[in-house]
């Protein structure tokens, strides 16, 4: 035996130093990851500036969005009117952009409470297994299978359309998809050699789920989270195209849809705006979700 | 065998230990039974030995012969298709039975382990700093922030990891084979435990980086006094670093001596069948390797018997071998081995030479 690793105390002299320069922490290494992902920070960009944009509305957009206008009518854009006016003469562009309050802010909330009891149930199924396990993905399987529209439909009636009912009403149709793909996550994972050593540090079943397994499946989180702030602002728009969304006077760009579709043959661009809004945030988030998933992986090195 | 045993006040097993020291760890006629689709497999059956302080114990035995299941029995954490019986006792205090609430303050407080694949047993997403931290701070919650800082540079730099301060904020990809398993070590010692369990610890790693992974566990040893419990299927680590060895075969102890006697006198053919088949620097470049003939029988259709029969070169069959269990019984000097036949044969490295010497290739010897 050489007389390697020498003696306690110092440290070993006689192994090379670390080759590399200060070791990054890991938000450096996230971050500089992330920022190589040039799409995803286009639409981490497009995001921002639409949430800030959107929420700060009051402070600068010119025309108020209930302002009627009977006489003027559906008008097409023009300089005063940057997207036209719908059929009440309302500045559209004011409307538009208010109506990004509602729907983004029932996608994020929706996103958020879908993704943290999605992520728990699945978690818990994949970690116990056996009975807890069938359990929870019966009652996945229970929530897959009831129609989203009739639930809203009762729900409205029953507790009246305000977007806290229809953000617990869409998180609650939502989880399913996200406890599914975590708990075939946690499956993998809990097999790993490093959940035995925790195991064998002495550490809970708590303590192993929350800090040794999800973060190993923090890649396939993020990215459903990111698709279900998609999934749900597509969703509210379903919704409320058919009436069964946000009620008036709340107004989101599902609404507006609605409200144009009788006007499509005339007024396209009341059909144009919101849909637009909506395809634009629906893309930036996916771009952005895609960025997270790569700068997750703590083994990329792009 | 007739020669003269060294020392024979320290022995060992099933009650015969004369330690004055209480062992750290006392397991007696340990059984883990597997429930599968073909029936009960036996795993372990009827394990006993003794791990006393400051003491290095190497459990040597093919696959399957059910070393790290004991060790994980020890720990409690076999799957719940395993049903354990016997005793497990950490200083006097019984694990056997216990439940995995009052398992848990052990694990890794007085029972330690060190697997075999570091890269695969650090979580990837986590510093090495913050793992180790962790270890400790699962145990005590009095020390935080700098001071559990402070400890975990500490422990790196007694594993011998250069630029301690700036290794513990890396992650486990970015640390070399050698440095992974030294900062398991690290992490497995954080709270000097009585008993540190390596399960394989240097199978992974090349012959140099093996012998610094060694030299620091031996160092550690010395330092925390903890006993260790070194379980391996490679005769060169143990002839190393253990002060005992314990040879395992289907589940059952079949020798237990100190070092020297297992090398020099080893009293079981299955030992001696191991040792035969290892190459030596002092024998003719146009000997054959000996090997033991045979494959290690299915744990679920055990012969009956001694286990080692079918490929033992002494066995009687028909006779006792075949018919009748050995059960381990005492030799002079502390060694101990479970075969009806230890005195009547002797070993001789040439024997197993010539038994060997139609055999073109080395195999089955792990």
């Amino acid at each position: 035996m050489t007389a390697v690793a020498a003696g306690s105390g110092t440290g070993a002299a006689d192994l090379p130093a670390p080759p590399e320069a200060p070791p990054r922490s890991q938000w450096q290494l996230f971050r500089r990851r992330f920022l190589h992902h040039k799409l995803a920070v286009f639409g981490l960009i497009v995001i921002v500036i639409l949430y800030v944009l959107v929420f700060g509305a009051s402070f600068w957009v010119p025309n108020d969005p209930l302002e009627q206008d009977v006489l003027l009518g559906t008008q097409p854009p023009s300089g005063e009117h940057w997207f036209g006016t719908d059929q009440l003469g309302r500045d559209y562009f004011a409307r538009v952009i208010y109506a990004g309050q509602i729907s983004l802010k029932i996608g994020l909330a929706v996103a958020i409470i879908s993704t943290v009891v999605g992520a728990l149930a699945g978690a818990i199924a994949g970690f116990f297994g056996g009975l807890v396990d069938q359990i929870l993905m019966r009652v996945t399987d229970l929530f897959l299978i009831v129609p989203a529209i009739a639930i809203l439909a009762i729900a409205l009636k029953k507790f009246g359309g305000t977007d806290i009912v229809i953000i617990l009403v869409l998180a609650g149709l939502g989880w399913m998809s996200i406890a599914r793909v975590v708990r075939g996550q946690v499956l993998s994972v809990k097999e790993k050699e490093f959940v035995e050593a925790a195991r064998a540090i002495g550490a809970s079943n708590g303590r192993i789920i929350f800090r040794h397994i999800l973060p190993n499946c923090i890649g396939p989180i993020v990215v459903n989270a990111t698709l279900a702030i998609a999934i749900a602002i597509v969703t509210e728009s379903t919704l409320s195209f058919l009436g069964f969304g946000v009620q008036k006077p709340d107004t989101s760009w599902g609404n507006m849809l609605y409200d144009a579709k009788g006007n499509v043959r005339f007024d396209e661009h009341l059909l144009y705006f919101p849909g637009l809004f909506i395809l634009i945030t629906v893309l930036c988030v996916n771009f952005v979700g895609d960025g997270l998933r790569d700068a997750f992986d703590p083994q990329s090195r792009r | 065998m007739t020669s003269p045993y060294a020392d024979p006040a320290e022995t060992d097993d099933l009650g015969l230990a004369v330690d004055p020291d209480a062992p750290v760890l006392e397991v007696e006629d340990l059984r883990v039974e597997f429930a599968t689709d073909d029936g009960p497999v036996t795993a372990v059956d009827g394990l006993s030995f003794r791990l006393h302080p400051n003491e290095t114990l190497g459990i040597v035995g093919e696959s399957g012969s059910g070393k790290s299941v004991t060790s994980m029995a020890i720990l409690g954490l076999l799957p719940s298709t395993a049903r354990v019986s016997g005793s497990i006792r950490n200083r006097g205090q019984e694990l056997v039975g216990l439940k995995e609430r009052q398992l848990r303050p052990l694990r890794g407080n007085k029972i330690a382990m060190v697997f075999q694949d570091a890269l695969a047993s650090l979580n990837p997403v986590h510093r090495v700093g913050a793992q180790i931290a962790e270890a400790i701070s699962v145990h005590r919650s009095d020390l935080t922030g700098a001071d559990l800082d402070a400890r975990v540079v500490e422990l790196l730099d007694v594993v011998g990891i250069p630029d301690p301060a700036a290794r513990a904020r890396q992650y486990p990809h970015e640390y070399s084979g050698g440095m992974r398993q030294r900062a398991m070590i690290a992490m497995a010692i954080a709270n000097e435990p009585d008993v540190l369990i390596a399960d394989e610890p240097t199978t992974a790693l090349d012959v140099t980086i093996q012998a610094q992974v060694l030299e620091v566990m031996e160092r550690i040893r010395d330092r925390t006094e903890s006993s260790v419990m070194i379980i391996t299927h490679d005769l060169g680590v143990v002839a190393g670093v253990a002060d005992r060895v314990m040879v395992m075969y289907a589940g059952r102890t079949c020798e237990v001596a100190d070092v020297e006697s297992t090398f020099y006198e080893p009293a079981h053919p299955y030992t001696q069948g191991l040792l035969g088949s290892l190459p030596r620097l002092d024998s003719r470049s146009s000997d054959r390797l000996a090997r033991i003939v045979g494959n290690p029988p299915s744990l679920l259709a055990l012969p009956p018997g001694c286990a080692f029969h079918p490929r033992c070169p002494h066995a009687e069959v028909p006779g006792r071998c075949s018919d009748e269990r050995p059960e381990l019984r005492d030799l002079p000097g502390g060694h101990r081995v479970a075969c009806h036949r230890s005195e009547e044969i002797e070993w001789r490295p040439q024997e197993a030479e010539a038994e060997g010497a139609a055999v073109h290739d080395v195999e089955e010897v792990e």
